[in-house]
Parts: C-alpha cells; sequence; structure tokens
C-alpha cells in the first residue's frame, strides 16, 4: 500500500524495466544475477555473522533471545553528487549540535534568545544538571553522531532522528561491507565504491584529538558494559580494529580526579574513554547510585578536565524528540544559515492546536513517544487498529507533552530479496559523523536499515527490519562497467 | 599496552582448570584401572582416595552415596553440583575463555569448547570401559588445548596460561603423593615393606610417569624411587620440582616483559633454591607428609602473590 | 551568631576495604546571609582531597583513599557567622534556574495521599508565600518528628505512608508536594543549632517565589530557617545533597557512627 508510488532509489518511479538513468548498470546486475544465486549470497553472508557472532538481544522476547538481523544482498547506492550534498547538511547539522550542546550546558544563549520553552530543557531528564558548567576537553560534545536519514525522492532526504549519546550500528556498516565484498567481487569492479573500512581509524583519530592535554601518546579505551550486552560485538569489535583496549568498569579507577586502567605491571593513566554505557549507569558518585556497573568518581576526573568521555554525559539533551522539533531553528541560530537537511514535519502535542489537529488525524499520522526509542511506543496510524488508535487517543489527552507526531511519509524504496523474488522495500538510512577537535568526518557510507514486510515502514531491528550495505559511488553515474561499453 | 589485570586472571585460571580437569581425567582413569581391572580390586579405599586427592572427600561423603566405582566416578566427572568435579572446571575454563576470547587463538578456544561440549547433554559415566573412553576424549581435548598453547604467540598471555597450570600441577602432584602414600604405607610401616605394584603403577599412570620411571631407575618399582622421581627428578614434566623450576621460569618471562619483579618473583626463587638441595631420602626420614603438606600450603602463598602482584581483580 | 560545628562520621569495615572513594558535600558556600569563618575536612588514613564545584553550585570534596582500609574517620570542623534573614537566601551561587527544581526524582515522587494533604493544607491561601507557609505548617502538625539518622533511602511517597518524619523525610515530603502545586523546591542539607549531640546533618527545603527568591521551610520546626541555621549542599532529593556519598571496594559490612555537635560560640 505506502510502497505503491514510492520512489524507489533503483527503479525510480518507472519498475524495474525502466530504471533511473544512473542506475541502469546496476538494474542489469540485478536483472542478471539469478535470484536462487542472491539468495544463496544473502545465506552464506547470514551464515557467517552468526559464526561471527553478530547477533543482538530482542528485548521482552525471551525465546529468541539472541538473534541475527536479516541482511539483504541487494545494495543501497547512493550517487557522488547525492553524497557530497548529504555531507554538507550532515556537517552542519553535528556541528549545532555541538554548538547546542556547549550553549546548553554554559551560557544557554538560546534560551536567553527565546528561541526553545525552557521547560522542554530543565524540566527534561535528559537534561543534566550533574554535569553542567562541565567543558569537555576541546568543546567537542557530540564525537560520534548517527543521523538518521529518509528519503522521499530523488532529492528529498529528512532528518528522522538525531543519535548523540551512543549511536549503534556502525559494525553492521563494516561486517555488510566485508560480505559484500566476498560474495559479490564483481560489483566492485563494475562500480568505484568508496572504502568504508578506514572507519576505524577515523574514530581513533578522532578519539586521539580530544585526549586532555599534550600527550602525544593518549590512552585511549572503549568501555563495555560486558559480554551480556546486546552490542558487546560491536563493542569487542570497534576495540580490536582500533587495537585499543575493551575495558569493563571493574578495570577503571579514578583516583586523584585521574582514571586509571589496572594492568599486570600497575596502573595506566586513561586520556580517552569511548564509553558505551549509559549515562546513568557511568559513576555511582554522580548519577544512579545503587549502579554496578559505573565507576565512582569518573564525573569527577571529567569534571577536572583529566579525561574525555565520547560521547559526553548529557548529549540525550540534543537527540530528545521534544527538542528534534526544533532542530531547524537550532541548525539556524547556529550555523547563521538555513538547515540544509530538512527535518520532518512534527506536531508537539504538547500545543493545543497542534494535539487538536493530531487528534483529528490520527488515522494519517505517525505517533512516538518522546522518550521512546526502537519504534516501541509508536503508533503508525495508517497501518494501525481501531483499537491501537483509541488507546494512543487516551494516552494522548492524558499526556501530551510526552508525544510528537509526524504525517506518514512515502519512504524511499531499495529492490530487495522478498519471498517473491526482488521487491521495492522501505528503507531508512544512519550515516555516522565524526567530531573531533580537528574537524568533522562523515564515513562515505552507512547502515541502511529495510523494512522486509512488504508496505511495512518500520526499519527497527527488534520489529523486523533488516540491513543493507550502503554504496556511495566515487564517480557519478558511469563506473567501469559503462566505460567498458563505451570501449568496446 | 601492558595487558589489563581482569585479562590476566581470567588467563591465569584458565590454565589452572584445564590442568585440573585434566588430573581428575587421569586420576579417574588410573583408579578404574587399579579397581576394576587389576587382578586384586582396590575397591573402595581406592576411591575414597581419590576422592581425598582432589579434595572432594567431604562433598561425597555428604551425597550418601556409596564408595562405587560408579558413583565416585560419576561424581569426579559429571556431577556439575560440587565445584570439584571435571563438568565443572570445564565451565569455569570455558567461562574464563570467553572473557578473554580475543586473547586466545581459534584453535585454543575450540579445544577448551569441544571438551565443555563433550560433557553437554550426558546423565551417567557408564561402566568401566565408557567411563575409560569419556577420560581419554577429555585427556585428548586438554592435550590438543596445551597444544595449542604451545603454538600461540610467546606473550604474557601464554605464560599466564602455563603459570596457571604450573601452579595448578604442583598442588595435584603433591596432594596425589600424599594421600597415596599414607593409604599405602600406614603409619609405623617402614619404606621398602612389601610392594603392590599395581598400587605404584596407579599413583604413576596419573602423572604420565611410567616409561619415564622405567628410563630413571633400573631397580624396579620401588616406593622411594617412585617418590623421588614425583618429587625431585627435574626431568618429569610433573613433578614438583618441575613445576617449581617452571613456575621461575615463567615469572621470569612476565617480569621481563613488565619490568617489575615482585613478591611473586622472590617466593618462586626461593623455593627453587630449596628443591635443588632437597634429598628425597632426607624428606622421607624427617616425615613425608609434613613435607608436602608445607609445599602445599606453600604453593597457595604462591599463587596468592601472583594474584597481588599482577592486581588480578 | 557565631556557630560552631564538629561533625565526626566513622565507617568502620568487617573486612578491610581496597579503595575508598567519596564525595563529600560539607562544605558551607558564602552567602550574604552566612560566612565561614574558618572550615576543615580532616581524614585519619592516607588520603587524596579534590575541591570542585558541582552543577547545583555546591562545594564537593572527591575522596580517594588506597586500602587496606579498616576504618575512616572523617572529621569537619568549623565556625561559621550568620545573620537571620527571615528564611530568604541572599547571595546564593546559583548556576540552575529555578525552573529545573520543578522535576520530579524517584525519591520524591507524590504518591497517593500527599496530593491530597498538599491540596487540603493550602486552601484559602492567597498567594505563594502563604501557600507554602501553610504546607510547610502541616507538615509540621501532622508528622511527628523522629531524630535525624543515616539515610534509608525512604521516598516522600512512602514516608508520608509511614506517618512519621525525620528531618530528612519531612524535607523530602514539603519538596513533592510544592512541585505538584507546580512551586520549584529543592533540599537542604546542613545543620542547625539543636542543643545537644545530633547523629546525623539536618535537612530542610527551600522554595522558590517569585519576587523574593529561594526561601527555606524547615517542616521539623514548622517555620523557616533563623540565624541557628548553616546551608551546606542543596539538590533535588536527598541523594542530590547527600553529605557523603561513598563508594568502596572490598567485602563485608559497614557501619557509621556520627557525632555531632552544633553550638553557638
Amino acid at each position: 500500500m505506502a510502497s505503491r508510488g514510492a520512489f524507489d532509489e533503483i527503479w525510480g518511479h518507472g519498475g524495474p524495466g525502466n530504471p533511473r538513468p544512473e542506475f541502469a548498470a546496476l538494474s542489469e546486475w540485478v536483472a542478471d544475477t539469478p535470484s536462487a544465486e542472491l539468495q544463496r549470497r544473502q545465506q552464506s553472508a547470514e551464515a557467517a555473522f552468526r559464526q561471527l557472532g553478530i547477533t543482538f538481544a530482542v528485548y521482552g522476547d525471551s525465546e529468541a533471545a539472541e538473534r541475527i538481523i536479516p541482511f539483504d544482498i541487494v545494495p543501497r547506492v547512493f550517487l557522488q553528487q547525492e553524497w557530497s550534498r548529504l555531507c554538507e547538511g550532515l556537517v552542519q547539522r553535528t556541528q549545532a549540535i555541538n554548538a547546542f550542546l556547549e550553549d546548553i550546558y554554559g551560557e544557554r544563549r538560546i534560551l536567553k534568545e527565546g528561541l526553545i520553552p525552557p521547560e522542554l530543557i530543565y524540566r527534561n531528564d535528559q537534561f543534566r544538571p550533574e554535569v553542567a558548567g562541565i567543558r569537555p576537553p576541546h568543546g567537542v560534545w557530540a564525537h560520534i553522531c548517527g543521523i538518521d536519514l529518509v528519503r522521499t525522492g530523488p532529492d528529498q532526504f529528512f532528518v528522522l532522528e538525531d543519535n548523540a549519546r551512543t549511536p549503534s550500528g556502525v559494525s553492521y556498516m563494516l561486517e555488510n561491507r566485508e560480505a559484500m565484498l566476498r560474495l559479490c567481487p564483481e560489483l566492485f569492479r563494475d562500480f568505484r565504491v568508496a572504502p568504508v573500512d578506514s572507519y576505524p581509524d577515523m574514530l581513533l583519530e578522532t578519539m586521539r584529538s580530544v585526549a586532555p592535554g599534550d600527550n602525544p601518546h593518549p590512552v585511549c579505551v572503549v568501555l563495555t558494559p560486558g559480554h551480556f550486552n546486546s552490542a558487546y560485538y560491536e563493542h569487542s569489535f570497534l576495540a580490536d580494529s582500533m587495537g585499543i583496549e575493551l575495558v569493563e568498569a571493574a578495570d577503571l579507577v579514578v583516583d586523584d580526579d585521574i582514571v586509571w586502567v589496572q594492568t599486570i605491571a600497575g596502573r595506566v593513566k586513561v586520556d580517552v574513554i569511548y564509553r558505551r554505557i549509559d549515562d546513568d549507569f557511568l559513576d555511582p558518585l554522580a548519577f544512579r547510585p545503587e549502579s554496578l556497573l559505573g565507576v565512582p568518581g569518573l564525573i569527577a576526573a571529567y569534571r577536572a578536565g583529566n579525561v574525555a568521555l565520547i560521547n559526553a554525559p548529557g548529549n540525550g539533551i540534543a537527540d530528545d524528540k521534544a527538542i528534534y522539533s526544533y532542530m531547524p531553528e537550532i541548525v539556524k541560530f547556529y550555523s547563521g544559515g538555513e538547515a540544509k537537511l530538512p527535518n520532518v514535519e512534527t506536531f508537539r502535542c504538547r500545543e493545543p492546536q497542534a494535539l487538536k489537529y493530531v487528534l483529528d488525524h490520527l488515522d494519517q499520522l505517525v505517533v512516538k513517544l518522546v522518550d521512546g526509542s526502537g519504534g516501541y511506543g509508536m503508533l503508525v496510524g495508517p497501518t494501525a487498529t481501531k483499537a491501537q488508535i483509541a488507546e494512543f487517543r487516551a494516552a494522548l489527552i492524558a499526556e501530551p507533552h510526552r508525544y510528537i507526531a509526524q504525517p506518514t511519509l512515502a519512504l524511499s524504496t531499495v529492490p530487495t530479496m522478498s519471498e517473491a523474488g526482488l521487491a521495492p522495500r522501505h528503507v531508512d538510512f544512519r550515516p555516522f559523523v565524526l567530531t573531533g577537535s580537528d574537524g568533522v568526518r562523515v564515513v562515505p557510507g552507512g547502515l541502511t536499515r529495510v523494512a522486509l514486510r512488504e508496505g511495512s515502514l518500520v526499519v527497527n531491528s527488534s520489529q523486523g527490519g533488516g540491513t543493507k550495505d550502503s554504496f556511495v559511488l566515487l564517480e557519478d553515474g558511469a563506473g567501469p562497467s559503462q566505460s567498458q561499453r563505451q570501449g568496446s | 599496552m601492558l595487558m589489563l589485570s581482569r585479562t590476566a586472571a581470567a588467563l591465569y585460571w584458565l590454565g589452572r582448570y584445564v590442568e585440573r580437569a585434566d588430573f581428575i581425567a587421569r586420576l579417574v582413569e588410573a583408579t578404574v584401572r587399579l579397581d576394576a581391572l587389576s587382578a586384586r580390586p582396590a575397591g573402595e579405599a581406592a576411591w575414597q582416595s581419590a576422592l581425598a586427592v582432589t579434595y572432594t572427600d567431604e562433598a561425597f561423603a555428604a551425597t550418601g552415596q556409596s564408595y562405587t566405582q560408579s558413583h565416585v566416578a560419576r561424581f569426579l566427572t559429571l556431577d556439575a553440583g560440587h565445584p570439584g568435579s571435571i563438568i565443572r572446571c570445564l565451565d569455569m575454563a570455558r567461562n574464563n575463555a570467553r572473557a578473554v576470547r580475543t586473547a586466545l587463538t581459534r584453535e585454543a578456544w575450540t579445544a577448551i569448547n569441544r571438551a565443555w561440549l563433550l560433557f553437554q547433554n550426558r546423565a551417567s559415566t557408564g561402566g568401566a570401559t565408557a567411563t575409560l573412553n569419556l577420560v581419554e576424549q577429555i585427556k585428548g581435548e586438554t592435550r590438543g588445548f596445551e597444544g595449542s598453547i604451545h603454538r600461540m604467540m610467546r606473550n604474557e598471555a601464554t605464560w599466564l596460561i602455563q603459570l596457571g597450570a604450573a601452579i595448578e600441577r604442583a598442588d595435584n602432584t603433591a596432594r596425589l603423593v600424599d594421600v597415596k602414600y599414607h593409604l599405602l604405607l600406614p603409619e609405623g610401616e617402614a619404606v621398602g615393606g612389601v610392594v603392590d605394584r599395581d598400587q605404584w603403577t596407579t599413583i604413576l599412570q596419573t602423572v604420565s610417569a611410567v616409561t619415564a620411571y622405567r628410563w630413571l631407575y633400573s631397580e624396579g618399582l620401588q616406593p622411594a624411587n617412585v617418590i623421588d622421581l614425583l618429587i625431585s627428578r627435574f626431568e618429569l614434566p610433573r613433578s614438583l620440582a618441575a613445576c617449581v623450576e617452571e613456575t621461575v621460569q615463567l615469572l621470569s618471562h612476565l617480569a621481563r616483559r613488565t619490568g617489575l619483579q615482585g613478591e611473586a618473583d622472590r617466593m618462586a626463587r626461593a623455593r627453587m633454591a630449596r628443591m635443588q638441595k632437597t634429598r628425597t631420602s632426607e624428606v622421607i626420614v624427617s616425615g613425608l607428609h609434613e613435607y608436602l603438606e608445607a609445599f602445599v600450603r606453600e604453593n597457595a602463598m604462591l599463587d596468592a602473590a601472583i594474584a597481588r602482584q599482577f592486581r588480578f581483580i | 551568631m557565631r556557630i560552631a560545628i564538629d561533625h565526626r562520621t566513622r565507617y568502620r569495615f568487617t573486612e578491610p576495604q581496597a579503595r575508598i572513594v567519596q564525595m563529600l558535600r560539607l562544605t558551607p558556600c558564602d552567602t550574604r546571609d552566612q560566612t565561614a569563618v574558618s572550615w576543615m575536612i580532616s581524614v585519619d588514613c592516607d588520603a587524596r582531597m579534590r575541591d570542585a564545584v558541582d552543577g547545583f553550585g555546591n562545594a564537593v570534596t572527591m575522596l580517594y583513599a588506597e586500602g587496606p582500609i579498616a576504618a575512616i574517620d572523617i572529621s569537619v570542623t568549623g565556625e561559621v557567622l550568620t545573620v537571620d534573614s527571615g528564611g530568604v537566601v541572599h547571595g546564593s551561587s546559583e548556576p540552575l534556574p529555578p525552573m529545573l527544581y520543578l522535576r520530579t526524582t524517584p525519591r520524591t515522587t507524590l504518591g497517593d495521599g500527599l496530593p491530597a494533604f498538599a491540596a487540603e493544607s493550602i486552601a484559602g491561601a492567597r498567594d505563594s508565600l502563604e501557600r507554602l507557609h501553610r504546607l510547610n505548617a502541616a507538615l509540621h502538625a501532622r508528622f511527628p518528628c523522629l531524630p535525624d539518622a543515616p539515610d534509608t533511602g525512604l521516598t516522600a511517597a512512602e514516608a508520608f505512608e509511614s506517618g512519621r518524619a525525620t528531618s530528612r523525610d519531612a524535607a523530602q515530603m514539603f519538596i513533592a508536594a510544592a512541585r505538584g502545586l507546580e512551586m520549584p523546591a529543592r533540599y537542604v542539607s546542613g545543620y542547625r543549632i539543636d542543643g545537644g549531640a545530633q547523629s546525623a546533618p539536618h535537612a530542610w527545603a527551600e522554595a522558590y517565589v517569585e519576587g523574593l527568591g529561594w526561601v527555606g521551610f524547615d517542616p521539623v520546626t514548622g517555620l523557616s530557617p533563623d540565624q541557628g541555621y548553616v546551608r551546606v549542599a542543596v539538590g533535588l532529593d536527598a541523594h542530590g545533597a547527600a553529605s557523603i556519598a561513598g563508594t568502596r571496594i572490598g567485602a563485608g559490612d559497614e557501619k557509621l557512627d556520627v557525632a555531632l555537635r552544633v553550638s553557638e560560640e
């Protein structure tokens, strides 16, 4: 239903027989490779992921506690010019997020200007008074941003959500590419695909660039909650590929406002921590006292400027859904120009007029909890049952400030393997943007999530979504296959 | 950066638990042979001593079972209800291995995992032959693990696993000699009395020393020689002397890497100096049991010193 | 008034501890109503101490001690000059706006009984200052005061159900009720002249009144603090303003003894 009329990134609006001109070669590859062969390759990739243990835990699903995320063999492709434009928008948005965090935890100019209602900040649990007044080393807050994008047409990209806390999924980007290189080498011969395997190096450079002081060899570590965490594979994968230690809280001690890691030859001072532990559990002295995962004194060391935490604690205020609707104003305020990447139109249910509109159009809108994530606490109006709509209506009336609503977008599709062969399936996209003291870097690729069920718009892995490799072409249209044809 | 203390602790304990599993397997094997296959079955006493060697006599007594092969062999291999069984040792070994998965080679991990899998969904050991088959398989996997460790890079990870194994082995051999000697030569009886060939062969089998004995001693099976071999012959890998020497070597490899020497190095070297001067005949005269008890105690102190020195958490 | 404070906290452990990290909020900040003439924190074992100011504007001392530690004594001695300000706080450092103190925390959720009690107590009041005074008086009248004791983690709702309250519980109930009425309120820990020996620092509440600023309310007396009070730390609840927040690495239990004497010089 929703896929009818949606823009397909390879086939355009014309269907398999009539692809977008720049994608003719790719469309040919898709058409020429037998379906059974694509199936075989896809299964081989999934088998490899299972062996590597690239699994994720589904909350509230005890039977299939560990699953792999389904992988689709048909890549999603960005043309060079599309990518360059996207990058400009991503860099602008990430810089604005960093400037916003610096301001909110510092001078709060944006509130003095009256651009955001102050209660959205101060009464929001994501604003952390415990870290107010702290400026992180080199003034970088959101070192790793995952900006979730959706697309509705050739040039129509929208930001669906910002992730400025600890965005995950980068291991899928890298493992999906590994699988594609192994299983579809011909694609890389025929197309000049920008490599993504420099991501760990870029991340390590970013980490080193924000080390406090002028130590030329800062000690960087990845902090994991442990091997029971659903993203443990990604934590160990990243530590291994950067060649740095994967530590648990018990390996770290804080003494004299300095963080140390315990090794067999004694303590070593730690300069930069890429922490994959939520704020609440970082330091029992600063946040939740009952947390056993945390490092007592870590926030004191951070406040003293002796350690860089990646990402900075308190960042949740920047990717909060209630703040999201103000992002165009935020980008404009800090960058001085219009946002190059627009938001999806958003109704703030806390505003009475918006609430009235939302209640009148529940069957057409997507309603989200401002503090929900992973597709939980969400109503997709067009596919919802009457009972679900009634339930959300009641919830909205009771606590309107907890919700926002957005129109259902005709998300773009990409050809995807289905039981009935190749078919268009809706996708979204999470590129990863790194910010160090030496500038912003965007890795040329990202995580494409695909809703595997026909017509579904929910791409979350916990709700039947899969992933695809995302190609960024180094030169547009052509690719060697075309030049070969020209030469013959 | 040097290895994390937590990683070091996991590797050390991995070494200890694999060695312990291997030792229990050998002990069960030798006891089955002694009890079921020899001309004069040793019966209850043999199984009671096997429990004493592995510090599990009290735990077994608490089960109220009789001291038969089927009960004790099952207790020492498959019973997950107490920490002294092979299944529990392998479980602990595997947990430690999993926590430091990236410090191990695939081969080493697979050996541990395969040994662990041998025990999954297995309820009984079966008769004597089936028990011997099972322990043979375990020995095969632990041998495979040892081999894979030898093929790993010569670095801290390897040394820590081997250090754990050496400390564990020293404890096992000392316990074995102490319990068996006590059993075979009750107080007041002089060394060199009636020689129970089967019993002494059991001891040698448990530490894979039957051939070594023949090489080193020409005069046939003599208790004093067996004790000499197990205590002070550096040539035998499972002798106390060999374990003591290996511990010193491994600690000095680690010291070279960390640039630090500590309490554990000093204790281990002092222990070796004493060992080099030890004469088995004097030990037997002045009290073997007291000597071994003191050795086991010192070994435990060294274990604690290692934990302090490398800051195991 | 010149107030002398002698506050000793002793932790004894059943087994020696490998490490101790504590966050001490034990230093009063100067305002126009109070000035520390002398102030000293001392510890009876080798420890490193680092001073900082936290996000709420409190003076915080981080204490790091290496084991083995069987016991640790933290003693605070000092003298503070105070003036009576009619309960209004003047010249305090306020890095955060009053609106922040409308947040609820797990310790200050309202529960079932408290909202109705609060609504009833303020009925007929003409302005917010009067509402707050009535709420304070009502809490004072309803809850017989227990002596101050170490924090057991009780929430405002639980304290309301229990029918009795330490100064900590009473302050949290005041805060929860005030916030429920959309009035910013916060927890204050500090000292109060009380004659005799005390077993824990005192706690009360402050609420923000437009035009006046932060005003103190002590449900234990039913009145606003006078010159017999020394403010030390503020927070969203008892946990956020705790005098000593600590973690230790080591087995066994701990036993806490507090000897506190607050007297007029």
